[in-house]
């Protein structure tokens, strides 16, 4: 067994060069996806921001850097990564610290993605080294390109099976001036998500739409300039009426609140497997109980379940007329895949791709298949 | 330009392709007369020119898929087509190739409210997106200038942008899923009406890969509510610093206008002669536009302009109602046209971080006396993607090639200052031969290697996007066997 700390990233290439075994990538080892303690490579060593241009919105960090270092400086400037990712440490029982890298190789997006995007809608730029050893770059560190193909997005989401991701280059926004949080009581999950969607349908920019059964609450951000919330906030209430009186919390209580609900705060037991579902918005309450999960949370106004189901069991037949896709966040691997097997033609061009950028097969093997 | 020398082998089998091709369509879609083709031997980069062997203008995907399964046979090169309307030359056929128009798929297939998309056929223009969804208060966000006559299919292949995407991102930000047909006649469904498609990301990957890797036929986009209201503002500087710095503090305070539009002064005074819309005739102009309700445009414009006045403005105006907005777009919206009453231009697009601009401006006026052709600048200040507008005369021999070089310096200019070739036009044949600035040999291998996936014979759009050098093995391996 083979644990590899490089420092940088020709120490990287050079031991994918002399590798013939599989690696497991290493970022944080947060988020439960690939095991350390098996042969593996962790990016932990590659730490550093590069370059941070607050008037420009963006920044540039080796892969390794811990989140934290990242939100830390950019809170220094009033600024965030927008698309708020979660901490998934407490979900699966992790430690760790986890790193910048491993959040856009996994694509880790929370509650603000229905508003601003995905983590790969603010990745600008890539450097990685592929299965070969080569050491490729794709993307810069500028807000639009469109120079070449946009290799940006296919390792966003490649969890490590395309190349170690090295150094990433992001947008960041500013940290809204304040925020607030509509609630809305004893809605079932049909009226909840309908008024999760009438919330996403106003023009009243929603940043956040998620419902929890547990609590059977509903929730609606919104965030900006004080004035403004507070006139969006009126405007959301009149125009959800039908569903219920509003209670509005603000600030340190709204903002609490989203930590928890991106966090997936609300799983009690700790041994059965947490599904995520991403789905067409409008028909999660039927997948939900054509599933019957046990306990479950909506967020991205019903676009986003999370929902836990008993170890070994698969959501996927029931989905399957629905459209969407489902992936296994906890649970031991055993006969059900984690990810969503693809259609045939789609998997055969996966798998082409995977063999290009990586023909010795040592980079998380098997892992997406 | 370069283009690769048509394959005789290909040439010579006209009539048997022809043929082929009217066995899986209707007369009317299959174009092959040369008095005909010739309407599509350009695209809006229209200094380059070359009748196609054929056109061919189908109306479903399994159309697509039957056409492409024979050229694929008689490997015969496509090139596929949506309006025409492409800066860099991404629909320029070769005379061995078939032109693959979409136009004839615009129809709206489905849309959905609560979910918040719509799905179309991919030949529909992309402002008769918004115009399918504006009566009940959404629209799609991407808008490039072109948007009356630009295809979805070719906004997809080049990842279109517009004056609005600060706000609401670029195509890839918008698109959620599509229908695609592979160089062998595959049909392929990727994403849907939910977000962040499983498997590894080839939405993302299609998505500006400039018509090389297949042929879109739907897209499911994203739509969005209209806001409330929107109004800009117009401030002109001395000094392009000034302006410069005006709008990285803006960014800093924490206001995210959805428009930073910037003219220099060439382009200015062009504007002024030809629209009147009455600008100052300083050396910077900001247009900023926000949006929301009154209260919040208010709000939102009253931080702009204490953070403006801070930078001495020469001119600061506010529009007050609709009239007054359009009066401060008029000028900014004819900018092009003005520029064309000149002389001939050239408007290139490359992109440079924000901080980079005064430097940038400065360069390139430099190398405007150094190649004796005026340059004018209009562009997106706010994620700073320059489209700087290069004089020449068309008649005048050699003015374009002069006008190339010096559209080559100010992007390697871009790139050296840690930019790029292409913000959303697309690198096409324009900035093919440029990659080579940007990218290692090793960089575009990997690129190369994904067309390889996906068109091992490449045959799909074959010239494009990739230094005729680095492509050449894989093209005459291709032209061999044909």
């Amino acid at each position: 067994m083979n644990i590899f700390k490089p420092k940088n990233e020709s120490d990287v290439a050079q031991i994918i060069r002399e590798t013939n075994q599989g690696l497991n990538i290493i970022g944080g080892g947060t988020r439960g996806v690939v095991e350390s303690g098996e042969n593996s490579i962790e990016t932990k060593g590659l730490s550093g921001i590069i370059d941070y241009q607050p008037g420009a919105l963006t920044m540039i960090a080796q892969a390794g850097t811990p989140l934290k270092e990242i939100e830390s400086a950019l809170s220094k400037e009033g600024q965030r990564l927008p698309f708020e990712p979660m901490n998934s440490r407490a979900l699966l029982g992790r430690v760790g610290s986890p790193t910048i890298g491993g959040v856009f190789a996994a694509n880790i997006s929370g509650p603000r993605r229905i508003q601003v995007g995905a983590a790969r809608d603010f990745l600008l730029g890539v450097r990685f080294v592929d299965g070969s050893g080569n050491i490729l770059k794709s993307g810069g560190s500028v807000m639009k390109n469109v120079t070449g193909y946009d290799l940006v997005k296919l390792l966003s989401g490649s969890y490590g099976t395309l190349g170690v991701i090295t150094q990433v280059a992001f947008k960041v926004l500013p940290i809204a001036e304040t925020q607030a949080t509509l609630i809305l009581d004893g809605l079932d999950d049909k009226n909840a998500v309908n008024a999760l969607t009438t919330a996403m349908n106003s023009p009243f920019d929603v940043s956040a739409a998620a419902h929890a059964p547990s609590k059977n609450q509903t929730y609606i951000r919104i965030e900006g300039f004080d004035k403004s919330v507070l006139y969006r906030s009126e405007k959301l209430q009149a125009h959800l009426k039908k569903f219920g009186e509003a209670q509005v919390v603000e600030k340190s209580q709204s903002e609490s609140l989203w930590s928890k609900i991106r966090d997936v705060d609300v799983f009690s037991d700790k041994t059965s497997d947490i599904w995520r579902l991403s789905v067409k918005p409008t028909a999660a309450p039927e997948i939900v109980s054509a599933i019957g999960f046990h306990q479950y949370l909506y967020d991205w106004s019903g676009g986003l379940i999370w929902g836990a189901l008993p170890q070994g069991s698969d959501p996927r037949l029931a989905l399957a007329k629905f459209g969407g896709h489902a992936t296994r966040i906890r649970g031991k691997s055993g006969s059900v895949q984690r990810f969503q097997p693809q259609t045939k033609l789609i998997a055969e061009l996966s798998e082409k791709i995977r063999c290009k950028f990586d023909p010795k097969g040592v980079l998380n093997t098997g892992l997406m298949v | 330009m370069e283009m690769p020398t048509p394959n005789q082998n290909v040439l010579n089998r006209k009539p048997e392709l022809v043929k082929r091709l009217l066995s899986v369509l209707p007369r009317d879609a299959v174009i092959d007369h040369e008095a005909e083709t010739k309407a599509y031997e350009c695209d809006a980069l229209s200094a380059y020119r070359c009748p196609p062997l054929a056109a061919v203008l189908p109306r479903t995907t399994e159309e697509i898929s039957a056409i492409l399964k024979i050229c694929n046979e008689m490997q015969v090169p496509v090139v596929p087509r949506g309006s025409g309307t492409s800066l860099s030359g991404g629909a320029l056929p070769t005379a061995d190739s078939v032109i693959l128009g979409v136009a004839r798929m615009n129809a709206v297939l489905e849309t959905n409210y609560p979910d918040r998309y719509i799905k179309v056929q991919s030949g529909r223009t992309n402002l008769s997106v918004t115009g399918a969804v504006e009566v009940d208060g959404f629209f799609y966000a991407p808008d490039p200038s072109s948007q009356l006559a630009c295809a979805i299919a070719g906004n997809i292949a080049m990842n279109s942008g517009g004056a609005h995407c600060l706000k609401y991102g670029v195509t890839s930000n918008n698109l959620l899923g599509v229908k695609f047909v592979t160089m062998q006649g595959d049909i392929i469904e990727i994403g849907g009406p939910h977000l962040d498609a499983e498997g590894l990301d080839l939405l993302g990957l299609i998505c500006g890969s400039e018509g090389q890797l297949g042929i879109v036929t739907e897209a499911t986009l994203r739509i969005l509510p209209k806001p409330e209201g929107a109004l800009p503002v117009l401030i002109g500087f001395d000094k392009n610093e000034t302006a410069g710095a005006c709008v990285a503090d803006i960014v800093k305070a924490g206001v995210l206008p959805v428009a930073i539009e910037f003219m220099d002064s060439p382009c200015i005074k062009a504007t002024e002669a030809f629209a009147g819309a009455g600008y100052p005739l300083c050396e910077a102009l900001l247009i900023i536009e926000v949006e929301g309700s009154k209260a919040e445009i208010d709000e939102q414009l009253e931080k702009i302009i204490t953070i403006a006045r801070k930078h001495d403005p020469v001119e600061l105006r506010e529009a007050k109602d609709e009239d007054e907005a359009n009066r401060i777009w008029l000028g900014r919206k004819s900018a092009f046209g003005a520029m064309g009453q000149l002389n001939d231009y050239m408007c290139l697009d490359g992109t440079i971080p924000v901080t980079q601009l005064p430097y940038v401006l400065r360069r390139m006026n430099e190398l405007s006396e150094e190649f004796g052709l005026k340059v004018g600048n209009v562009f997106h200040a706010g994620d700073g993607n320059l489209h700087p507008l290069i004089l020449y005369d068309a008649n005048k021999p050699g003015d374009l090639q002069t006008c190339e070089a010096f559209g080559a310096e100010i992007l390697k200019l871009c790139v050296e200052v840690g930019g790029c070739l292409t913000g959303e036009h697309g690198v096409g044949i324009e900035k093919r031969d440029l990659m080579h600035v940007q990218f290692e040999p090793v960089d575009l291998e990997a690129q190369m290697q994904i067309k390889d996936v996906f068109d091992p014979n490449w045959l799909m759009n074959p010239a494009k996007v990739f230094p005729l050098s680095s492509s050449a093995d894989r093209r005459n391996a291709s032209n061999a066997t044909g």
